[in-house]
């Protein structure tokens, strides 16, 4: 019992992580109607500027201005960058987000080198914030999950209910309708994307000193947001909460329960130390195939339903 | 008001507008009528900036050819498209708040005056916009684009499709429009509201105007209607 409330919670944590970036992921998705490569190497800009930031002038001030320097250079990709290349069709965007992907890692690489940061968890919240039967429950973490709670309302307020918010929900489906009533509909995609790379900024400014600073941190993370939007459904704000929280709590239950498959073949009468390639299969266990599970949900789901969870479209 | 002259648009290679010129003063109604795909709409997305448009188009004595959209909305043209194009997934309300140009509504429209007009948008202000009947829709279009204020507003057949009594409605709502001093270009097919409600107004046949004059005039003029109006 005490490991399962232990993985909900950092998985419940992770999956918020993932929602971060999803959700961002998923708003330029719609008004673009391409996947943005780049996505994830936001979420490491965050992280590696969170941790210049903090190394002058401590935490909380990287807690603010990374996510908004991240939002800015995403703003000014999306203008100079992505805009120009709209007319040339959607092979064109997503290569060329795919070559920012290279080109962000190549700087970060350029800057600060190959090996991982030491981005520490703020010493303040360096502690446990509270034992229950037996286990620590880190004070960061709270603070993490705390953070990405209120982002996610915050979130979900202000595209429901403020008149931007409406505008941008109308701009995503009728970008024509929206400009014949006066807005500027280019200058609303270009903060609706800068503000999604701040969401992934913001996420990798409170997860790069848990999950590591490093210039691959892009490149591990980045598919699995992307299984997400596909699991929630592409364009769906909900399906994208419901599938990182589902992927993270899965991921957390398996690596902690460890458990083996061999059960599983036990039913079909295979020994324990059945030799030859069985021998692999029994072995195999919840955690050693933690890392492909999010893949292997995602196939699962395409099978079932192929536009995701809330999608309305097919992928 | 509204001054377009030798206006012309193409759709990829074809030449669909071919030297429209037409005018429409302040606080006139003014019809554009003509047969099913002669241009009509093309007109007033050339002007709106939604197809290119090649000639002149003033407005309130500006140059707004190869303007954008929104800035040609920002300096007070309205524009109602043809299809009822609600954001179907938000409520009324929320549609009539898209018109608002601005955070704070001022001007000649609050949402109140409208619903004090359509009662029945009151009614059901928190319903989505897509379970609205037909008429409800087009009421629906036409207030949010004036919770924007424009100064002179293009209305693309708003009575299409509509029965006899709402079809009634819509021209009291262009009435009441005029009443506030608003300008407006009436497009139609049928003659019915618009030889009534109109001051003045133009057949397009073929991408060109071909003819120009009062109701009256047009009443008169039987060979323009049989050629380019009656099916
Ligand atoms: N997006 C488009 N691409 C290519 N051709 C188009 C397009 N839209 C309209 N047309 C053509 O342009 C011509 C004029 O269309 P328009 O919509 O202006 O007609 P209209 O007078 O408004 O008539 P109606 O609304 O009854 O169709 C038509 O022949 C139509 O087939
Ligand atoms: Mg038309």
């Amino acid at each position: 019992m005490e490991v399962f409330a232990f993985s909900l919670f950092n998985g419940i944590l992770y999956g918020m992580l993932l929602f971060m970036l999803a959700s961002g992921l998923t708003l330029i998705f719609s008004m673009m109607g391409v996947l943005n490569f780049a996505h994830a190497s936001f979420f490491m800009l965050g992280a590696y500027l969170a941790y210049q930031i903090s190394a002058y002038v401590g935490f909380w001030p990287g807690l603010v201005v990374a996510p908004l320097i991240v939002g800015v250079i995403g703003a000014a990709v999306e203008r100079w960058g992505l805009r120009p290349v709209h007319k040339f069709g959607h092979v064109a965007e997503l290569l060329f987000t795919f070559g920012l992907a290279f080109v962000i890692e190549e700087v970060v690489q350029l800057i600060w080198g190959k090996v991982p940061m030491p981005y520490d968890i703020p010493a303040s919240m360096n502690f446990a914030a509270f034992s229950w039967q037996g286990l620590d429950y880190s004070a960061y973490r709270l603070f993490m999950l705390v953070i990405s709670v209120a982002i996610f309302a915050a979130l979900f307020l202000f595209i429901a209910k403020t008149r931007i918010g409406l505008i941008i929900q109308a701009a995503l489906t009728q970008p024509n309708i929206v400009s014949a009533l006066g807005h500027d509909v280019p200058r609303i995609f270009m903060w609706t994307f800068g503000f999604g790379c701040a969401l992934a900024g913001l996420a990798g400014v409170i997860g790069g000193n848990v999950l590591g600073t490093e210039p691959a941190m892009a490149i591990t993370l980045g598919p699995i947001v992307f299984v997400v939007i596909v699991i929630g459904g592409l364009g769906s704000l909900w399906g994208a909460l419901v599938a990182a929280l589902f992927i993270g709590i899965v991921d957390n239950l398996a690596i902690s329960y460890d458990l083996s498959f061999y059960p599983l073949f036990a039913v079909f009468g295979v020994e324990r130390d059945v030799t030859g390639i069985m021998q692999d299969l029994v072995r195999l266990t919840t955690a050693s195939i933690a890392p492909v599970l999010p893949y292997f949900l995602l196939v699962l789901i395409l099978i079932v339903r192929p536009r995701g969870l809330f999608g309305t479209r097919d992928v | 008001m509204l001054d377009v002259r030798g206006l012309h648009a193409y759709y990829g290679k074809s030449h669909i507008l071919r030297g429209v010129t037409l005018q429409v003063g302040a606080g006139e109604i003014v019809g554009l009528l003509g047969r099913n795909g002669v241009g009509r709409s093309t007109t007033i997305k050339a002007i709106m900036g939604e197809v290119e448009p090649r000639g002149s188009i003033k407005f309130k004595g500006r140059e707004i050819a190869g303007m954008k959209s929104h800035d040609i909305a920002r300096l007070g043209l309205g524009y109602v498209p043809e299809n009822r194009d609600i954001f179907p997934t938000l409520t009324v309300r929320q549609n009539l708040l898209l018109g608002q140009k601005s955070a704070r509504q001022t001007g000649r429209w609050s949402m109140e005056d409208l619903f004090d007009l359509f009662p029945a948008l009151r009614e059901r202000a928190d319903t989505e916009g897509g379970v609205l009947s037909g008429g409800e829709q087009q009421m629906l279009t036409m207030c949010r684009t004036l919770m924007g204020d424009p100064d002179l507003i293009m209305v693309d057949e708003p009575t299409e499709g509509l029965a006899p009594q709402l079809v009634e409605t819509v021209a009291e709502l262009l009435n009441e429009m005029a009443g506030r001093g608003l300008s407006i270009l009436l497009v139609e097919q049928k003659l019915t509201i618009a030889l009534r409600i109109s001051a003045r107004v133009y057949v397009m046949g073929h991408g060109e105007i071909v003819f120009e004059g009062t109701p009256e005039d047009l009443r008169a003029n039987e060979p323009i209607r049989r050629e380019w109006l009656e099916v």
